[in-house]
């Protein structure tokens, strides 16, 4: 079965496709930006959908933000172990070439708990604090070099070099080669058709050429002083120090696609959902101590993981349908984040909600995202910088997006800065 | 209505006042405390309502279940201890009247 197909999908063709024939996994959806139709009328009509065929197989939709709790917090039937297959909608062994990297969000506990308590210190609270300063810094150096009143690539001069010196400091990375972070949070998740890799060989081979990287930077950690940083924490802690290479390999990239590809992408939908809604950036220009709120609102808005994938451990009910133990069961919740059963004007930003927080980008549960405050923490200072020396970000041309059912990514954002 | 105690990390303590039948978490959200987050609506499902309930009182709330869903996500939470609950998992009765309860400095 081909990858996906190309026509155009008009939302008079998706009100009349008949349901069963709905398949929500093609990468085109996503990157055309009509998934929200699709999904506004499973939400409708069927909000638990089996999909019989599709290029990764078949599979069940999670679409309302209930049903995706449910499952989220039900780790005991709804598994993410890798070997069934893992935590996205393509199977993590199916792949001709791939790696068969181990990362704990792919575990089920106990041995998931023992890892992420491992380096979950490196993103506490108290940690970020001592780490606010430096993003901080560095934030206002990439703002102040920015050109007003000319076009620029919002995505590559901000989004992406934010978000890469945050990690290049949170592992203590050689701070000049710290691009090398970025390409390798685009690789881990990139399937050939992304364009990003030629194929799934020359993946691996950058794949163990970061591993290598790594390996020198760990071997010069373990021989020192225990610092905060990842790389370090992991070198000795004994929850992780004696990890085998895959394993080892498999965690960083998980660290780096979860501190990179989400909050880039986060950035740069802000910028954009503001400029679709000029009324709440007249709002935010009124009364910047909106960006509290703002901040988990655009983390809502984007959902920068569309989804996270379960294998069902047993026989289930849920939303009246009957999943079969085996059955690969996706968590939608980009969908979940536009029910309006649970979330008022779902469809719409608005900057100062009551209950920003009250989302599903995160996940829910044991397996809930590592790094939630650090993402906010990085969003609000970004936008009180921004704040402070640019009367407006104006996006000046279409966006494009991600060939992807898993990173909801911008890939480039034209803009103008106007100066305050 | 059941009178309890939050005191915050600076020492703050804030008296609030809250129906039987609700939770700690009801009473912190409803009452604007500050340093109870709830993210998820009250379900055990984010750890971000963490409080450390104050030792005389400990024994009266309940301590954390061993292998339940509570102590699963508090495993992963920043300060945790023998004293830690999560606020959405105590349901206020009136023989909690007087509860004081301990916010951390940051939830996660």
């Amino acid at each position: 079965m081909s990858i996906d197909t190309t026509e155009l999908d008009t939302a008079e063709k998706i009100a009349t496709i008949p349901i069963e024939q709905i398949d929500v996994a093609r990468p085109s959806l996503f990157q055309k930006d009509t998934i929200g139709l699709f999904f506004d009328r499973l939400r409708r009509e069927e909000p638990v959908h089996y999909c019989r065929e599709s290029y990764v197989g078949p599979y069940w939709s999670i679409t309302k933000f209930d049903d995706i709790m449910a499952v989220d917090t039900n780790h005991k039937v709804f598994s993410s172990e890798a070997k069934l297959g893992g935590i996205a909608i393509q199977d993590m062994h199916s792949v001709e070439g791939g790696l068969e990297l181990e990362m704990f969000i792919a575990m089920d506990p106990p041995k998931h708990d023992q890892q992420r308590k491992a380096v979950t210190s490196a993103v506490a609270p108290s940690n970020l604090q001592l780490l606010e300063p430096t993003i901080r810094e560095r934030a206002c150096q990439i703002l102040d070099e920015l050109p007003v009143g000319e076009d620029f690539d919002w995505v590559d001069k901000v989004s992406i070099e934010l978000t890469t010196m945050t990690l290049a400091t949170l592992f203590d990375f050689p701070w000049e080669e710290r691009r090398k972070l970025t390409r390798w949070s685009d690789i881990t998740t990139a399937a050939p058709e992304t364009g990003i890799v030629e194929s799934y060989d020359a993946r691996r081979e950058e794949l163990i050429e970061c591993a290598m990287y790594f390996k020198g930077l760990w071997e010069q950690r373990i021989n020192e002083e225990p610092k905060n940083d990842l790389i370090s924490i992991m070198a000795h802690s004994p929850a992780t120090r004696d990890m085998p290479f895959l394993e080892f390999l498999g965690n960083l990239l998980l660290l780096i696609v979860g501190g990179n590809d989400t909050t880039r992408n986060s950035i740069s939908g802000g910028v954009l959902a503001l400029n679709q809604n000029p009324d709440e950036y007249r709002k935010l220009n009124g009364d910047p101590s909106l960006i509290t709120s703002m901040v988990p609102e655009i983390i809502r808005w984007q959902t920068p993981l569309t989804h996270m994938r379960r294998t069902a451990l047993e026989d289930w009910e849920i939303g009246g349908k009957q999943i079969m133990k085996g059955d690969k069961v996706v968590m939608w919740y980009l969908s979940g984040n536009r029910d309006e059963t649970v979330i008022d004007r779902a469809d719409e930003f608005i900057i100062n909600r009551t209950n920003p927080r009250h989302h599903l980008s995160f996940g829910y549960g044991i397996h809930r995202c590592m790094g939630n405050r650090l993402a906010e923490l990085q969003l609000r200072i970004v936008w009180e910088e921004i704040h402070k020396r640019f009367a407006k970000v104006e996006v000046t041309g279409e966006p494009e997006r991600l060939f992807s059912n898993l990173v909801r990514g911008i890939t480039k954002l034209p803009v103008r800065l106007h100066a305050r | 209505m059941v009178k309890l105690t939050f005191v915050s990390s600076d020492g703050t303590h804030r008296d609030v006042e809250i129906a039987e039948g609700e939770t700690a978490r009801e009473a912190a959200i409803f009452n604007d405390v500050p340093g109870i987050d709830g993210d998820c609506g009250g379900v055990c499902a984010c750890a971000t309502c963490h409080v450390h309930v104050d030792q005389a009182w400990i024994e009266k709330v309940g301590r954390l279940e061993e292998g339940g869903g509570e102590a699963e996500l508090l495993q992963f939470a920043e300060g945790a201890n023998e004293y830690s609950r999560l606020a959405c998992q105590i349901p206020i009765e009136i023989e909690l009247e007087g509860l004081i309860l301990h916010v951390p400095e940051q939830q996660y």
